[in-house]
């Protein structure tokens, strides 16, 4: 019985080739992803080590907060960021709701369907269609020398920019961005969609719930992390977006990507490079906050879509 | 747990009704009704998924429906279900012909072959969800979910998300949520496929005893034939769209009406025989002829394994090809001088000395049997 008394014996851990195997596993697995750290160092991590540095250095790299209070007391930099947060909200708001129905659509036809197949191709392309080609686009479509502008002007005597040239304004952006929005939507929210198991459905229908009953209690709850977490992408999309913008807008900067444009190659005010770095920390900020809620959202649901 | 006395005591004989109406109190437990499918027809492009199937259920019995894949059992029981829509046919439950009232008016409780719970409930909300559904007073349907999780052994998980709970665990869930609405039938499809050996056999004797607690008409659709004879009171094989035959489990398996039957069910040798004057002669003994078997000349015999008889024999019929050790039994398969093969079921003791090469003697126990058309 003293066997039973005695203290059991130590763990140890194994020597010998064996954890130099599981040493020499575990190196290559990080070895693998090195190309994808690297990537993140030099597209990402670096440049926004310059940005919040540069954000509060002087010309000559001295600490200062002269280019944040600029930016906080600025009028027309706070007018960029309310104007890019209500384009952003605006599109992601019409993108998130038009591209849900689109997904919903896709989702009821059949999984091999033409259809499903030539929507979804679509919309990979659509989705990543922005920049001066689309803005040339709508120029070339809605512009004052556009082609459904003219034709309405030969054949029905109406000019629909007889008011201002809407398309160049905050209505144009918002057009223009809710045309790449919307298939980047359907992307997103189309496997949430298919997640939602048919026996949900059934099992409500036999507990005696009607189809409003069971979006209601079910699927509804089920996609709104899903929804509101596309929604946010959308936003930082939109945000985000520059080129679109830069080629539709040649007077003024309304928007906060436009204000660093300006700050970093104004010709007429110079020296404000920093204040581009502040501007662009602002942006950096905004779009971490609603990356932190879209990782929120996408973990509460993934456990629910499993 | 709930002791089976205490939840026999709630259980009256009262039936919900179809139309779910604002009430303070859930519907009672328990009480069976009668259920009868007449002729129920579906086809699927040029497969016939029903083909003139009629079943009835009496009330309170369990039923198992078991069949190969494609055999057409599970779109019986969604048809039922109100789920899947018939060519032609009726479905009639309590007297009423409901073949066209919607799903979700149909009063019945349907437990899926797995992922059915909602995912945003937890194991409470989702047994009550269908006593929401019919504006069951908050306090009394979270009292019958917390009653429901206790009979079905999960009291204490009333808290949890499906994703928290095992695959048994949310089978059991799934369960107490289709008894919540106190159905007139029960459906069961294929509920313990997905799950492990062990928890199968567990789940399966736990159901069976809450089915009988609250004496619900209970439909079942399953594969296995083992979870079929050891939870119905009646088994109907079903083969292309068709019940081959509908009966007690110790019948089905001693009785079989067909070849079909006798082979799904169980294991069957296939030996020559020869038909005559109402009697079958396999292996050198008279053997008693069950119904639809031919009634005369040159046949194939169905004969079980447990009633082939193996004795070691120098001057034998046979010799041992592989005997098999199966712990409480054991199988033998044997070789015949005519070269056919029969698999004889022998105690572990016999498995272990009837090496491969023994001569041996096969004889077969008089027991009826199916003779079928060579």
């Amino acid at each position: 019985m003293t066997d039973m008394l005695a203290p059991a014996p130590a763990q140890t851990r194994p020597t010998g080739p064996a954890t130099r195997r599981g040493a020499g596993r575990r190196l290559s697995a990080y070895l693998g992803v090195v190309p994808f750290l690297a990537f993140v160092t030099v597209f990402l991590l670096w440049p926004t080590y310059i940005v919040v540095t540069g954000a509060f250095q002087d010309d000559q790299g001295q600490f200062t907060m002269s280019n944040v209070e600029a930016v906080l007391s600025g009028p027309a930099y706070l007018d960029s960021f309310l104007v890019s947060i209500a384009l952003s909200l605006v599109t992601a708001a019409l993108g998130a709701v038009f591209g849900a129905l689109l997904a919903w659509a896709v989702a009821e036809g059949r999984p091999d369907g033409l259809l499903r197949r030539c929507v979804v191709a679509a919309s990979g392309v659509l989705a990543q269609f922005g920049g001066v080609m689309l803005a040339f686009a709508f120029l070339a479509t809605f512009g004052f020398n556009g082609f459904i502008t003219l034709l309405l002007a030969d054949t029905l005597g109406i000019d629909p920019l007889s008011g201002g040239g809407w398309i160049y304004g905050f209505a144009g952006l918002a057009v223009v961005y809710t045309y790449f929005q919307i298939p980047l939507m359907l992307i997103v929210f189309l496997p949430a969609l298919e997640g939602l198991k048919p026996q949900w459905r059934e099992a409500s229908d036999s507990l005696g719930g009607s189809g409003w009953a069971y979006w209601r209690h079910v699927g509804g709850p089920i996609l709104s992390p899903s929804f509101a977490g596309a929604a946010l992408l959308l936003f930082a999309n939109a945000f985000s977006a520059y080129a679109t913008a830069a080629a539709l807008i040649s007077q003024g900067s309304p928007l906060a990507p436009l204000q660093i444009r300006s700050a970093l190659t104004s010709e007429t005010v110079l020296g404000q490079a920093n204040v581009g770095k502040a501007l662009a920390l602002g942006m950096v900020i905004v779009v971490a906050v609603v990356m932190t809620l879209y990782a929120l959202l996408q973990r509460r649901t993934s456990k629910w879509l499993r | 747990m709930t002791s089976p006395n205490k939840v026999t005591n709630k259980v009256t004989n009262k039936v919900q009704t179809d139309s779910p109406a604002a009430t303070s109190e859930p519907p009672a437990l328990g009480g069976g009704v009668e259920v009868r499918l007449v002729d129920l027809r579906r086809t699927y492009g040029t497969v016939h998924a029903l083909d003139g199937l009629s079943l009835d259920l009496q009330p309170g019995e369990l039923v198992a429906l078991l069949g190969p894949s494609g055999c057409g059992k599970t779109t019986a029981l969604r048809a039922l279900a109100g789920l899947e829509e018939l060519d032609s046919g009726t479905v009639m439950v309590d007297g009423k012909d409901i073949t066209r009232v919607s799903a979700h008016r149909r009063n019945m409780g349907m437990v899926f072959q797995a992922y059915s719970l909602f995912p945003n409930m937890t194991a409470r909300d989702n047994v009550a969800y269908g006593l929401r559904l019919r504006k069951t007073a908050a306090a009394a349907r979270r009292k019958r979910a917390d009653e429901l999780l206790e009979l079905v052994g999960l009291g204490t998980h009333a808290t949890r998300y499906p994703h928290q709970l095992s695959g048994g665990q949310q089978q059991r869930v799934a369960l107490a949520r289709a008894l919540a609405i106190a159905p007139q039938v029960l459906l069961l499809d294929e509920p313990l496929s997905a799950l492990d050996a062990k928890v199968r056999a567990q789940l399966r004797d736990e159901i069976r005893r809450v089915q009988r607690e609250v004496g619900t008409t209970t439909l079942f659709v399953t594969h296995d034939q083992e979870e079929a004879l050891a939870m119905a009171d009646r088994v109907g094989v079903m083969s292309a769209g068709q019940l081959q035959q509908i009966a007690p489990p110790a019948e089905l398996y001693e009785r079989p009406r067909t070849a079909f039957v006798a082979e799904f069910v169980g294991l069957t040798n296939r030996v020559p025989g020869t038909v005559d004057d109402g009697r079958v002669r396999v292996l050198g003994t008279d053997l008693p002829l069950l119904e639809g078997s031919v009634t005369t000349g040159a046949a194939t015999v169905l004969v079980r394994p447990e009633a082939v008889e193996v004795a070691p024999d120098d001057d034998g019929n046979g010799r041992v090809v592989a005997p098999t050790y199966l712990g409480s039994l054991g199988r033998v398969e044997i070789r015949m001088h005519d070269d056919s093969v029969v698999l004889a079921q022998v105690t572990s003791h016999q498995a272990t000395e009837l090496t491969p090469g023994t001569p041996v003697r096969v004889t077969v126990r008089p027991t009826p049997v199916l003779a079928i058309a060579p």
